[in-house]
């Protein structure tokens, strides 16, 4: 073993200080565009916050607590921080707003790194859907899940890899932030139709067969929450890509410049 | 600018012809997935949210038929907005892809999902032969209504947008 197991209350020290630098970092580089009068959406900022205390409230706290105990209570952390923090994460843009406020100096590595073959390929959306979706048929139909339930490094782990799946997942599919490498948006659509069928085939594997070390009537529960309550995040990813694609945005950002009409 | 103007004005014609239509056969995949959670899930509980004699064929078809149907939802209402805004809608047009996109998808679940993979029936515990043949009946109907409706204009003139 490389490292002592980290106890919970260890994790839960370090996860919040993190939480903390993730909020403290877009608040600073919020005020340094500000003061140069460089104006930022304050729905960014707002949805940073809330992308957050979604991570927060699955990772540390009450519910995150229920969650190591009753697998409905994982379900809707799993919710929580793989796929509603993540989306509210990414549509505040914190490449942009970095690439702003950094200095010069520090701005262009961070701006190559986001235009690297690299990067263009972790971040395809192909790449991104079996990351994501690929991860959780991993951990729910093969032993991982229990255990996670034991080893407090492997549940780490786990949580770290759905928050950052989850994240690369939406950024590569709608995200504000720059991707030199991104396909359009009709590659995107049938990556996220067969991404959002994957998932729901899970939910009900897991409804219907539970991962080793779930009761049967906590499964269904799972499965249900994992269906129902995935839904409205699936929903808003498939809006926000069609209304970029198709909305009223597109089509003058098509036409080079908004026409004014009477 | 004066490029822009003229590239605008030579598209424009040529535009009304596909958005109406898919927009409708969209928004009726939309409209028979959104039947079949709220009435037969919810409201009648007669479809299950897993049936032990469904294949595996048959959850991944209804997964992927899910995935589609909330998608060509939302982009059918964006490619509605879309014909409003550019003023190509056309009512005819529509109607007819919207019958298109209800019979099609409520026929492929009825013969497909409910016949061939065996992801469900639509009701247990009763005989289901009238369910079934009223079920495709009614798709296929509706399923002609729209091509018949979406034939009958192509012989008649178009009469142009609300321009």
């Amino acid at each position: 073993m490389h490292h002592p197991p980290t106890g919970p209350g260890w994790a839960d020290v370090v996860i919040t200080l993190l939480l903390a630098v993730a909020l403290a970092g877009y608040t600073v580089g919020l005020l340094r565009l500000w003061r140069r009068g460089v104006p930022w959406p304050v729905g960014r900022f707002l949805s940073w916050v809330m992308g957050v205390a979604a991570v927060g409230a699955a990772l540390v706290g009450p519910a995150a607590d229920a969650a190591h105990h009753d697998f409905a209570a994982h379900m809707a952390a799993h919710v929580l921080l793989g796929m509603l923090g993540p989306l509210l994460l990414v549509l505040a843009a914190p490449a942009t707003l970095a690439l702003r406020a950094l200095p010069t100096r520090a701005a262009r590595p961070l701006g190559r790194l986001l235009g690297s073959t690299p990067m263009g390929v972790l971040a395809h959306p192909v790449t991104a859907a079996v990351l994501n979706v690929g991860g959780l048929w991993l951990l729910y139909r093969s032993d991982l899940y229990a255990l996670t339930l034991v080893h407090p490094g492997a549940h780490l782990l786990v949580h770290f890899h759905v928050l950052a799946a989850g994240y690369l997942f939406s950024y590569a599919i709608v995200g504000p932030d720059p991707a030199p490498h991104r396909p359009g948006p009709p590659t995107r659509a049938v990556v996220l139709v067969l991404a959002v069928a994957a998932h729901n085939v899970l939910a009900k594997t897991v409804y219907a067969f539970p991962p080793t070390g779930v009761p049967v009537d906590q499964a269904r529960e799972g499965g249900l929450v994992m269906y129902y309550a995935g839904a409205p995040v699936e929903i808003a990813l498939i809006v926000v890509l069609c209304h970029r694609w198709l909305g009223p945005a597109a089509r003058s950002r098509a036409a080079g410049r908004v026409m004014a009409r009477g | 600018m004066a490029e822009e103007t003229h590239a605008r004005a030579a598209r424009a014609p040529s535009r009304p012809r596909g958005p109406p239509l898919l927009a409708g056969v969209l928004l009726g995949v939309g409209a028979v997935a959104f039947v079949d959670e709220a009435v037969f899930h919810q409201i009648l509980h007669w479809h299950h949210f897993y049936d032990r004699a469904s294949t595996a064929a048959g959850l991944v078809s209804d997964g992927l038929f899910h995935a589609f149907s909330w998608f060509a939802t939302v982009a059918g209402l964006y490619l509605m907005a879309r014909t409003w805004r550019e003023r190509a809608f056309d009512a005819r047009r529509f109607w007819a892809g919207l019958l298109v996109g209800v019979g099609g998808f409520q026929l492929y679940d009825g013969i497909v999902n409910h016949k061939i993979l065996r992801l469900h029936q639509i009701r247990y515990g009763v005989d289901i032969l009238p369910y079934d043949l009223v079920w495709n009946i009614v798709a296929v109907l509706v399923l002609a209504a729209g091509i018949a409706l979406w034939a009958v204009g192509r012989r008649r003139p178009r009469r142009s947008g609300a321009g």
